[in-house]
């Protein structure tokens, strides 16, 4: 079980949250769809630190993103979604 | 040395002292017409089919650590071909039709047994589902059968078909040919098969690096040094981003992680393999007499082969609200596998872009059963350089033309399958 440093509720058990996809795999509405096509269909999929999506389903139902060890599930630079830097 | 029954009498005089080992351990050679990196359940059956079928006897199954040690060893075992798209009938009736003469075929026992694979439905649409199923498969020659929530309660006393269980029960699909084998007995049958051959089985030996010239392969880098090759094919699912990585390639795959767990062995109580419409909770029982329980995936992408608790806390609620007399049964271990998760669900069987390199894996949670139908379209594809017309769809640029093939119809993310 994981523990995720919500920005919003502190840490709080993995099974509140959802994964959504990796940062990567974010459209945008300007993309070609070449991009589009990439972005959503093909992955990196890494073995060690992945940028993702999740939210806080079922908390404060936030989005956030998060850099977390594929390997290790250790989790690392949690934020509100849009505060990437 | 041939197995069988004088064999078996001869070795037991002899205090089974004398079984000779069942297949080599050699050194890699300089170069092999195929080498299959993956010595799964996959990669091994590609390997034999090669060598039995297509006459191509200087193949070498290269495995990172040693036969059957990955997710060939940490699935539940069920093999069934009941699905509902026209295009996984043909694979996953393949593989069956294969199964149920693999023992025969390699000379190895893999228990293999075809006590039925039955979904469960808990609601009208349930039913519904389970019907036009059912008869998608009839048209497809596949066998399957309706029952009522009588005929259920005939085939499996101890589950709870009352009208206040949690999880009432109105009927199910039944695939009579459906059933379980010994995972590991396939990997170490295939493996000693493919040996008797020619080929090289190379354990403890993981590939670091691909040959590339002038956008073809030529052969891998690997801990035990550089091994040429005219062909290679890529069977390992659960790590394929890795493997296809080292050739600059970018896959339609995420890898999650799937649970399973055991328990204490008791006498024979379901001698079905029991899954439902709605839930996602499957249960069987093993020769042994251990309960094998499965639940959902984690649905994140992991290599970390290690899942939550509350995975598992809902696949044994769920089974014990279908199955209460589990409740007095103690768990006796849980493990984890990495999943090869496909954006649609359906695997890939597929040259890619870089010229004698083959890709097979996607299987999302549902490789083992079709592990001998993967290695003999593989087999077929790296032998002949062109699918068979039963991978032909199975292509990693379907993403990009749109003929995906996604079974629960639930879109393209991976974790929502």
């Amino acid at each position: 079980m994981m523990l995720i440093p919500c920005p919003h509720c502190g840490p709080r058990a993995h099974a509140e949250f959802t994964f959504d996809r990796p940062v990567e795999a974010i459209t945008r509405p300007d993309e070609t769809p070449d991009a589009l096509v990439r972005n959503l269909f093909s992955r990196d999929n890494p073995r060690g630190p992945s940028r993702e999506l999740w939210r806080h389903t079922y908390g404060c139902r936030s989005w956030i993103t998060l850099t977390r060890d594929t390997a290790t599930h250790a989790i690392t630079d949690v934020r509100p979604v849009g505060a990437d830097a | 040395m041939k197995y069988s029954a004088l064999s078996l009498l001869r070795a037991g005089l002899g205090g089974h002292k004398d079984w000779p080992r069942a297949w080599r351990d050699p050194d890699p050679k300089p170069h092999y017409d195929v080498i299959i990196i993956g010595g799964g359940g996959h990669g091994l059956t590609t390997a034999f089919y090669l060598a039995a079928v297509h006459g191509v006897r200087k193949v070498a199954v290269l495995e990172r650590s040693w036969i059957g040690g990955g997710n060939t060893g940490r699935n539940t075992t069920i093999v069934r071909s009941n699905y509902r798209l026209p295009q996984l009938h043909a694979l996953m009736e393949l593989s069956l039709k294969r199964w149920e003469g693999m023992s025969d075929e390699i000379n190895y026992n893999v228990m293999f047994s075809q006590r039925g694979a039955l979904f469960l439905g808990h609601s009208d649409s349930d039913m519904l589902q389970l019907a036009q199923k059912g008869d998608a498969m009839r048209a497809d020659g596949i066998d399957a059968d309706l029952m009522t929530r009588d005929q259920v309660a005939r085939l499996i006393p101890l589950l709870d078909v009352s009208s206040t269980a949690r999880y009432p029960v109105q009927g199910g699909l039944i695939q009579r040919r459906g059933g379980t084998a010994r995972h590991d007995a396939v990997a170490w049958g295939y493996a000693r098969a493919a040996d008797r051959l020619g080929v090289d089985i190379i354990q403890n030996c993981e590939v670091t690096g691909m040959d590339i010239t002038g956008g073809r392969i030529t052969g891998v880098q690997t801990s035990r040094g550089a091994i040429g090759a005219d062909r290679v094919g890529i069977a390992v699912a659960g790590n394929s981003g890795r493997v296809a990585a080292l050739a600059d390639l970018r896959l339609p795959i995420e890898s999650h992680l799937l649970q399973a767990f055991v328990s204490e062995p008791v006498k024979p109580m379901i001698d079905t393999v029991i899954m439902t419409q709605s839930l996602h909770c499957y249960i069987s029982q093993s020769d042994k007499g251990e309960i094998v329980l499965g639940g959902d995936p984690d649905a994140y992408p992991t290599y970390s082969q290690r899942g939550a608790p509350h995975i598992i806390e809902k696949a044994a609620a769920e089974a014990l609200a279908l199955v209460p007399a589990l409740s007095r049964l103690r768990m006796l271990r849980s493990w984890a596998g990495t999943t090869d998760m496909s954006f649609d669900g359906s695997p890939f069987i597929d040259a890619t872009p870089v010229e004698g390199l083959y890709f097979n894996g996607g299987w999302c949670y549902g490789g083992f059963k079709a592990t001998p139908g993967s290695g003999w379209l593989f087999a077929h594809l790296l032998a002949r350089g062109e699918s068979h017309p039963v991978a032909a769809p199975f292509r990693l640029d379907r993403f990009e033309t749109g003929h995906t093939m996604d079974e629960p119809g639930v879109g393209p993310m991976p974790q929502n399958r």
